[in-house]
């Protein structure tokens, strides 16, 4: 078999941007396996997952295959809504579990697990017989589904998926192929997971965003947006739209943004060589406005700003912030509300 | 005039000799908030700014004290635990502003919360607090902002909620309260506690709602509010313009494959329960005023 590996699902049904079929091939010989990894590597896997550009496909994984006698679904996650962690299986493994949850619920099993009393026996027991096992394969599965909970706990997974699960023709269990998702705010407990991370598998102004502290989204559009706080920093994208404009990123500083992370943050917003405009829009609450507006002079100077400005300050001491602005001699436009920034950035950008 | 804050609350400050403790302290203690106590495990007997006395553990700001109300400065690995521990010392009210805190260990605090002999109630985390204008500050919300008034505001953004308060006290609409219930997926009080804590406040008469994509929370509160609100109400979801399958900032804000948790499933379920919707953030207090003139 082999198997490109990115950070996405639905490979085996993908396509490469240059037309190749499948993320995962069964190969007969060695040459045919050569052959295949060569069309692979390099070329960009487009499956449900992944944006329109696909992912570039930087690494294989060549396994043995196997004789499986049926495909199984098998996961731990920690389910948001009830707080607790939820079983989920399904006989349907090997495809798209959302497609099978779908078109037929009643294949998919949950099994609930208190997170203060943890796995039992019986959660086990009842997986197994559910997903219809006999004999040792019900011992079996209960040592793979402990082996997927301590894990999910011990690491601080979102999910963790073995798919497919499969049965081979003597009857024993084979986890085939697995997908683990991490909390992020629980990677300081985890070192050796944090350092799995593949920076390659990600956008590099994201990379560097992170690097900052910054919580930087690239998107398609041509007005960049700098924001203190996500969901603000959401209105200001949707508000930006509503005028006729498009955001060409998400851009979340902060709480507490410092003059070199919004240094940082113009340098990220002006890689991306599609903006034609940057709308800042801050209501300073611990962050101070006056902070925000030296942050914003320095960064300006610094990176030697060569699109239309808009700044929108609002919030703790206001008025030094917006003193400092006109002070600095740049060339921006200071807005009194996000309507009025919103407005003429997207004005200033299509004229 | 409020709901769960005013002059009578004292508040205990967990981490308030770290950095955004003391500053914030300082700004709410201007305010006019009651700080009673700050607790800092091995700083208890001290004073803090000369003024509010340090204890060890919130057991003793209770008990010698009197607190009442708790806020949690902590850093992220030590959060969950400043929550059960102020849980445990019988604190009413527990405001968490840490951002950053591990899912697991929220989903044990929600167990704990959940407990028929828990009588405590949690705001946040990742959350900017919750103020009663002219009476109490909890967090780290720019006080002057706000003007004292009838309407109350619930949100699950901090910046935005400034926005939208902004936009109340701009166009001479004091508010009763005001809370950030945070952006994390797990948390304490929901967009529906809210809303019903607002309701049942004979001080309160009309009620703005300011959600985000993903989740079901502001769907559960429409149901809710279609059933039980008269008060007039208006709200907004940030997020229309979010690509599907990506986390905006906020662990809660994320579209599902399966579309669950959109802008316009959310805009909807408000209208159908009759929530006046601003199509945009600047139209915020517009919406409510269609409805509403205080």
């Amino acid at each position: 078999m082999v198997k490109a590996q990115i950070h996405a699902g639905g490979r085996g049904k993908g396509t490469f941007t240059d037309g190749y079929k499948g993320g995962v091939q069964l190969c007969d010989s060695p040459e045919k396996a050569k052959s295949t990894a060569l069309s692979m590597l390099g070329n960009h896997l487009v499956t449900k997952q992944t944006s329109p550009q696909g992912r570039k496909v930087q690494t294989l994984y060549f396994t043995e295959g196997c004789d499986i006698d049926h495909e199984y679904y098998l996961a731990v996650v920690l389910d948001r809504e009830s707080a607790q962690t939820v079983i989920i299986a399904s006989t349907e493994g090997g495809m798209d579990i959302e497609a099978v949850a779908e078109k037929t619920p009643e294949k998919i099993i949950r099994v609930p697990v208190s997170l203060d009393m943890g796995l039992k026996p019986h959660h086990c027991r009842l997986v197994a017989f559910k997903l219809g096992f006999t004999g040792t394969q019900v011992k079996e599965l209960s040592k793979i589904l402990n082996g997927l909970y301590n894990f999910s706990i011990e690491k601080n997974t979102e999910l963790i998926e073995i798919n497919p699960l499969v049965t081979n023709k003597e009857g024993s269990l084979i986890a085939l192929d697995a997908k683990v998702s991490f909390d992020g705010n629980a990677l300081y407990k985890n070192p050796d997971i944090a350092e799995l991370r593949d920076t390659n598998e990600e956008d590099p102004k994201e990379v560097e965003a992170s690097a900052f502290n910054l919580n930087y989204i690239a998107l398609e559009g041509n007005i960049a947006c700098m924001v203190n706080g996500a969901g603000l920093a959401m209105a200001t994208m949707d508000i930006i739209k509503s005028y006729g404009g498009e955001p060409a990123n998400f851009l979340d500083v902060g709480g507490g943004a410092n003059e070199e992370q919004v240094t940082a943050a113009f340098k990220i917003i002006l890689s991306d060589p599609n903006v034609k405009g940057i709308l800042v829009n801050i209501f300073g609450g611990i962050m101070k406005c006056d902070i925000i507006a030296r942050g914003i002079v320095s960064a300006a100077k610094n990176v030697s700003l060569s699109v239309p400005l808009v700044v929108r300050l609002e919030g703790t001491n206001v008025e030094a912030g917006k003193v400092i602005l006109k002070e600095s001699g740049l060339e921006l436009t200071s807005a009194d509300s996000l309507a009025e920034a919103a407005e003429i950035i997207t004005k200033q950008v299509t004229a | 005039m409020s709901i769960l804050v005013n002059k009578n609350t004292r508040l205990v400050v967990q981490g308030i000799t770290g950095n955004a403790g003391t500053f914030h302290t300082q700004q709410c203690v201007d305010y006019g908030t009651n700080v009673v106590a700050g607790v800092t495990p091995g700083k208890g007997g001290l004073k803090w700014e000369n003024s509010v006395p340090i204890c060890n553990t919130v057991n003793e700001a209770v008990i010698q004290h009197g607190a009442n109300t708790s806020v949690i400065y902590v850093p992220p690995p030590f959060a969950a635990d400043s929550i059960l521990e102020s849980i445990d010392a019988g604190i009413e009210l527990i405001v968490c502003i840490t951002e950053g805190i591990p899912v697991q260990d929220m989903a044990l605090v929600r167990h704990k919360l959940n407990q028929s002999s828990v009588n405590t109630r949690l705001i946040g985390p990742n959350c900017p607090g919750i103020i009663t204008p002219g009476q109490c500050k909890i967090g780290i919300m720019p006080g002057y902002i706000h003007k004292e008034g009838r309407v109350g505001v619930v949100s699950r953004s901090g910046t935005l909620t400034y926005e939208a308060v902004w936009q109340l006290t701009q166009k001479g609409l004091g508010q009763s309260t005001c809370i950030g219930i945070g952006g994390d997926p797990i948390n304490g009080t929901s967009q529906k506690d809210a809303v019903q804590l607002f309701n049942e406040d004979p001080d309160t008469d009309a009620i703005i709602m300011i959600g985000e994509i993903g989740g079901s929370a502001e769907e559960e509160a429409c149901e809710y509010i279609k059933k039980h609100v008269s008060k007039p109400m208006a709200g907004f979801i940030a997020g229309a313009s979010a690509p599907k399958g990506r986390t905006m900032g906020h662990a809660g804000a994320i579209i599902s494959e399966n579309g669950a948790g959109t802008a316009e499933a959310k805009f909807q379920s408000m209208e159908e329960a009759g929530v006046k919707i601003a199509k945009n953030p600047s139209e915020i207090a517009d919406a409510l005023m269609t409805c509403y003139s205080g």
